[in-house]
């Protein structure tokens, strides 16, 4: 049985992803505010909105921190607080999490969360650097081991344990990249073939530049309200169900098993036990495909198969629009781009869309209930949102 | 160096300087602790000590680098590994003297250490690892 709402998302938004020139993070997040409030006519934005949650997980990129009251300017929402979250590229969802958090408290009736990322502006080099630094500084970055690096490493271990095969992960590149070109904010909108992701330039063997998300520009945000209030601001809420959350050692080294991530498998367990949902009640999900291998680890790591099975998955095209349980309709973090403090919230936009009937060519037919996915570095941090429409 | 520095990482990379790999472990629970910790992650304790770990051990999975961080830059493609030491420790780094694809899983593997000292921050030295059954003598890198 589906249990009660925790929060209610009464609008969301989502600026355009990809290269944005000549904008930086307090333009883009604007953008994903305006249609948040757009959305939402009977919402006063000024005057409900009460507080500021942001995921952002790097200063360097602009040379500017304190992103929170910066966010809140830019958005009309002074002098609320508004506080910056920072859980690498979960940095979002963690901040969805905490707009839950702070509506269950009582302390407020209507918070904005969101995320945002600039990163095109700088150079590959750069961007690597600035993402290492959500890996284990002295035992990993000292060691010139990458972020591709260490999914590189579960690749690697998940190929030898499992079998899992690069024409697999090649597959779920193809899928995602697919359903990015049925939708009009993602970054990249072109088809692409498992030949040619095959053949693309090797980043961190087994690796190739196919199977790694994108370096993008962008931001989304939700507006959350007590389940009571829903419909004082709309006739079509989507109803936050479960939330989980849990963390693991910083260094991959440190975990007890490098072909799963602990964390999501804990988080998943709390946020389906919250709903009273199982995975067999999904009707679509986004999960953190911030490199290939990294899908076919949250199949298992989420219950959709068991442990090893990820790549039959792909295989069997269960996780495809029109198979029996979607994954990643928007494009994923593989098409539709990731800027990484924006995705926790740009994943429950996705969610919100489906949910309520709005994903136009890539939308899930009758979807009820939706998860998101959002991990954070090489996994220290996963959380696990389950929602249900109206 | 004495043999009771405080238990940082810092102290692990001055005994790297040394050629030794040492780890924390604890006088209470017998927990060893790579990296070292000042608390026991298992039972809070203190009380620790310092041991040298042979660091031998079997690669758990690897992968070869091509894109990098500038300062690694000048050494691509590099390999790099997660290695499994005795009692099940484990420690990333660096797999130097081997040809990649001569790589497998499972393969076994010492720790040498590069004593270098870097001027740029953090500067400490390196531990990697290399092949243990060829002879050092024929070894590239």
């Amino acid at each position: 049985m589906v249990n009660k709402p925790l929060v209610s998302i009464v609008s969301a938004g989502l600026s355009k992803f990809g290269r944005l020139d000549g904008k930086y993070c307090r333009e883009i997040f604007a953008d994903a505010a305006k249609e948040a409030y757009d959305r939402c006519p009977n919402l006063n934005p000024i005057k409900d909105i009460e507080a500021l949650f942001v995921g952002h997980m790097g200063e360097s990129y602009e040379h500017q921190g304190h992103t929170g009251p910066t966010l809140a300017d830019w958005t009309g929402l002074l002098p609320k607080p508004a506080v910056r979250l920072e859980s690498a590229c979960a940095s979002s969802g963690a901040a969805l999490r905490t707009g839950i958090l702070a509506i269950l408290s009582g302390f407020y009736k209507v918070v904005m969360v969101g995320g945002v990322e600039k990163m095109t502006h700088r150079t590959t080099a750069e961007v690597t650097e600035f993402l290492a630094m959500a890996s284990d500084m002295p035992f990993e970055q000292w060691h010139g081991i990458t972020f591709p690096g260490l999914y590189a490493l579960m690749a690697t271990a998940h190929m030898h344990d499992y079998g899992t095969t690069e024409e697999q992960m090649a597959r779920v590149a193809v899928k995602n990249h697919h359903n990015g070109t049925l939708n009009p904010k993602a970054h990249m909108q072109k088809e692409i073939t498992v030949e040619k992701a095959m053949a693309s330039k090797v980043i961190a063997w087994p690796l190739k530049l196919y199977d790694c998300s994108l370096i993008t520009d962008g931001a989304s945000c939700l507006i959350l309200t007590h389940p009571d209030l829903a419909k004082k601001f709309t006739d079509a809420p989507v109803h936050v169900i479960g939330s989980g959350q849990a963390s693991d050692a910083i260094g991959l080294y440190e975990r007890e098993e490098l072909t799963t991530l602990k964390a999501a498998r804990l988080a998943g367990q709390e946020a389906y036990k919250m709903a009273g949902v199982e995975p067999k009640d999904l009707d679509v999900a986004e999960v953190h495909d911030c490199f290939t291998i990294a899908e076919i680890i949250a199949y298992e790591d989420l219950g959709f198969c068991s442990s090893g099975k990820g790549g039959n998955l792909i295989d069997e095209g269960t996780t495809e629009l029109g198979g029996k349980l979607p994954v990643n309709p928007s494009g994923g973090l593989k098409s539709k781009g990731h800027p990484v403090g924006a995705t926790g919230t740009a994943q429950a936009y996705e969610i919100y869309l489906q949910l309520t009937g709005q994903a136009e060519k890539r939308q899930v037919e009758e979807a009820e209930i939706g998860l998101s996915h959002n991990v954070g570095g090489s996994g220290a941090t996963a959380n696990v949102h389950i929602y249900r429409r109206d | 160096m004495s043999d009771n520095p405080p238990f940082t990482v810092s102290s692990f990379y001055k005994f790297v300087s040394e050629k030794r790999l040492m780890a924390a472990k604890c006088n209470e629970c017998g927990t060893v602790l790579l990296p070292p910790k000042p608390m026991c992650t298992k039972c809070l304790s203190t009380n620790l000590k310092w041991i040298e770990l042979e660091g031998a051990g079997k690669l758990l999975s690897y992968t070869v680098i091509y894109i990098a961080p500038e300062q690694f830059q000048s050494i691509t493609p590099y390999t790099v590994g997660i290695v499994e030491l005795q009692n099940g420790l484990r420690l990333p780094g660096m797999i130097r003297g081997v040809d990649p694809k001569e790589i497998r899983v499972g393969m076994d593997l010492k720790i040498d250490f590069d004593t270098s000292i870097s001027s740029q921050w953090p500067a400490w030295p390196r531990y990697f690892f290399r092949p243990s059954k060829l002879p050092r003598s024929i070894i590239p890198f």
